[in-house]
């Protein structure tokens, strides 16, 4: 670019900029307070504004948050507060304000209680289950859908999987006893052909599978969401450059489509060793009684059949408490790994 | 010339006159019977492993006594449809008042999530006074439960045991549900509700008219999340709810279907169907409404609504 048309282009420049006054000079007279204020480069003042003027401003905006934050207030603010009960003998006839402190106690009761380390033990060999079994089915689902041409198929296949998902634990638990109970259909054709009928849905040695087979089949397909939308963002023409190099499907699988996958694998990997603690709740309780408590007892139902239904509010608390600061600590450091990994992780994502 | 595998390979396929679809990128080398057939498979397995159980589920609920009684407990295909199951269960009033309690739930249950989760996320979604710790006041929930006993004490404590509201308020308001909408919303171009601010909107008013009709996918989708976990709660019913007449939809299927209770004896019929057919009526009952939902909500899904989300 020569001089001359440099000048030329800064004039142009300065054309262009001349109707927009310079900050602070030519302004209404009710504005001339602010004018005074911090601006930034356009002139529009930057925090300028004072704690009343923003309150009067933001009036409307804070009455929004208002039905949120009184939620918030009674069903999670409160009830956290409410485990203080873990370090009560808490009595219902005698409140919170009049139960005896005990200190430690509870926890101390629940280390000695071998059912509390049987639900421990339940729940992480079935995260373990969940993490091997589970974990890459989504994966190898979305590969296979990505690598659908047909639009139709690739439409009408995606809905069908991720309807399970819509449906509730009771209906789940339902219709795989109709198909494998012990009057449904497998076992029944098993014994029309003469065989032995097999116990799928009460054998406790088995249940982790079975446990993470029924998690399969009702969240697998909507698992495959994320990855197809991480498929969707690679771009076409790497596979395109890789092809026309001579690399076959395989190779640009592996060297193109998992690549672009690292990050979210990764990240929802870590999610999930953080989030260890948690294997699910309705799945457990509704299938407690059919297998029994020492394959199907986890942390969650441990707390609500001593706390609720066998009366030991404080222990069943104290399990419920344990587990929630356990896993949130999980969580946390989870996260931070995630951040080590250079992976932007969860909570940054969702602040920013 | 050298040329690629790739190339060779479509060479020899045009060759042997096999055609092309159209929509298939040029660069992929033609489709291979093998691998098309081996994802047939594993695609007509999936799509069986689903349809299979509701088919089952379905034909038994109107299989009559002589089918189930040959078959086993169960019918694949009915083969004398009847309604009898569905009769004895609408008999009585019982079945009609768990409908009447889940639709209760469900609608006034949503409307009310929606109207928070909105209003919560529009609000933070803006540079506003207080809205930093307030979304931080949400995001934590996120981290951290508050866990079931100290929940059921504070729904005692409010006085809504043994009250429809116990299955409705606790869950008007979920963080997942609120970091997709807000994203959604934070996402509309800024200058859309400067220009209408500039022209003397007020805050409710760009609310109403400018960002819901944008963000009616968004909407639906979180609209959609939250029906199906009010119309999917059972357990909030078994903890809250001691009063038959108050249960809910799901808390009869678990009763009745999964834990196999009398369900003649509770309707109070005396001549009734086979009890497998009655059972998986119940089971249809409670699949129904979601079936009939679904395929009008499911097309929003793909459009990067929940994905963005979850992207940041």
């Amino acid at each position: 670019m020569s001089q001359t048309q440099q000048e030329s282009v800064k004039q142009l420049e300065a054309a262009v900029e001349l109707p927009i006054p310079p900050a602070g000079t030519n302004r209404a007279p009710s504005r001339k307070k602010r004018s005074k204020k911090p601006v930034d480069h356009d002139g529009v003042p930057v925090r300028a504004v004072s704690w009343k003027l923003r309150l009067r401003r933001d009036k409307q905006m804070l009455l929004m948050m208002i039905p949120g934050v009184i939620f918030l207030a009674l069903f999670f603010y409160t009830p956290i507060l409410g485990n203080v009960i873990a370090f009560q003998d808490y009595q219902p006839f005698l409140g919170i304000g009049n139960s005896d402190w005990v200190g430690v106690q509870n926890f101390i009761d629940l280390y000695f209680n071998p059912d509390f380390w049987v639900a421990l033990r339940n729940t992480v060999v079935l995260a373990v289950w969940q993490l091997v079994l589970f974990f890459p089915v989504p994966l190898g689902l979305a590969l296979i859908v990505d690598s659908l041409i047909s639009t139709k198929t690739r439409r009408w296949f995606q809905s069908l999987v991720y309807l399970p998902h819509f449906l509730s634990w009771v209906l789940v638990i339902a219709l795989f006893q109709q198909v494998l109970g012990g009057a449904g259909l497998v076992n029944n054709t098993l014994r029309d052909m003469g065989f032995d009928s097999i116990p799928f849905m009460t054998n406790p040695d088995t249940f982790p599978l079975l446990a993470t087979v029924q998690l399969v089949w009702k969240d697998a397909g909507w698992a495959m969401i994320i990855f197809l939308a991480s498929l969707a963002a690679i771009d076409g023409s790497l596979y395109e450059a890789a092809a026309a190099d001579g690399a076959g499907r395989w190779r640009r699988m592996w060297h193109i489509t998992l690549p672009g996958l690292r990050s979210i694998i990764v990240l929802l990997l870590i999610l999930r060793i953080g989030d260890i603690l948690s294997v699910g709740f309705e799945q457990f309780l509704l299938q407690h009684d059919a297998v029994g408590p020492g394959a199907a007892e986890v942390l969650d139902t441990f707390t609500y059949f001593a706390g609720v239904v066998g009366g030991g509010w404080s222990m069943g608390a104290a399990a419920g408490l344990a587990k929630g600061v356990v896993g949130a600590l999980l969580i946390f450091a989870a996260n931070k790994v995630a951040h080590k990994f250079g992976e932007p992780g969860i909570f940054q994502k969702k602040v920013g | 010339m050298a040329t690629t595998i790739h190339e060779r390979r479509t060479a020899k396929r045009q060759a042997k006159g096999l055609t092309f679809n159209p929509s298939r990128p040029v660069w992929k080398e033609p489709a291979s019977p093998f691998y098309n057939a081996i994802k047939a498979v594993i695609i007509g397995g999936i799509t069986l492993s689903i349809v299979l159980p509701i088919l089952l589920v379905v034909s038994t609920s109107i299989a009559d006594d002589e089918q189930l009684t040959a078959a086993g407990g169960f019918g694949l295909w009915p083969t004398h449809p009847t309604h009898a199951a569905y009769q004895a269960i609408f008999s009585g009033e019982f079945m009609f008042r768990a409908l009447g309690v889940s639709a209760f739930i469900t609608a006034v249950g949503t409307f009310l999530a929606l109207f928070i989760t909105i209003t919560m996320a529009y609000a933070t979604s803006r540079p506003v006074m207080f809205g930093r710790p307030v979304l931080l006041l949400v995001l934590f929930t996120l981290l951290f439960a508050p866990g079931l006993i100290p929940m059921f004490l504070m729904v005692k404590e409010l006085g809504l045991l043994n009250t429809v509201w116990s299955l409705i308020l606790p869950g008007t308001f979920a963080a997942f549900n609120f970091v997709v909408m807000r994203s959604f919303f934070m996402n509309i171009p800024v200058e859309l509700i400067e220009a209408a601010r500039i022209d003397g909107a007020s805050d409710f008013m760009i609310l109403r008219k400018i960002v819901l009709p944008l963000s009616k996918a968004v909407i639906a989708v979180v609209g959609l999340f939250y029906a199906v976990s009010f119309w999917n709660a059972f357990f909030n019913a078994m903890l809250y709810i001691n009063d038959q007449t108050l249960y809910p939809v799901q808390l009869v299927l678990r009763n009745y279907v999964v834990q196999g209770g009398s369900m003649a004896e509770a309707i109070g019929v005396t001549s009734a169907p086979p009890p497998q057919s009655m059972q998986m009526a119940i089971v249809v009952i409670a699949l129904l409404p979601i079936l009939i939902v679904y395929p009008f909500l499911q097309k929003h899904f793909n459009k990067g609504v929940i994905t963005g989300a979850i992207k940041g």
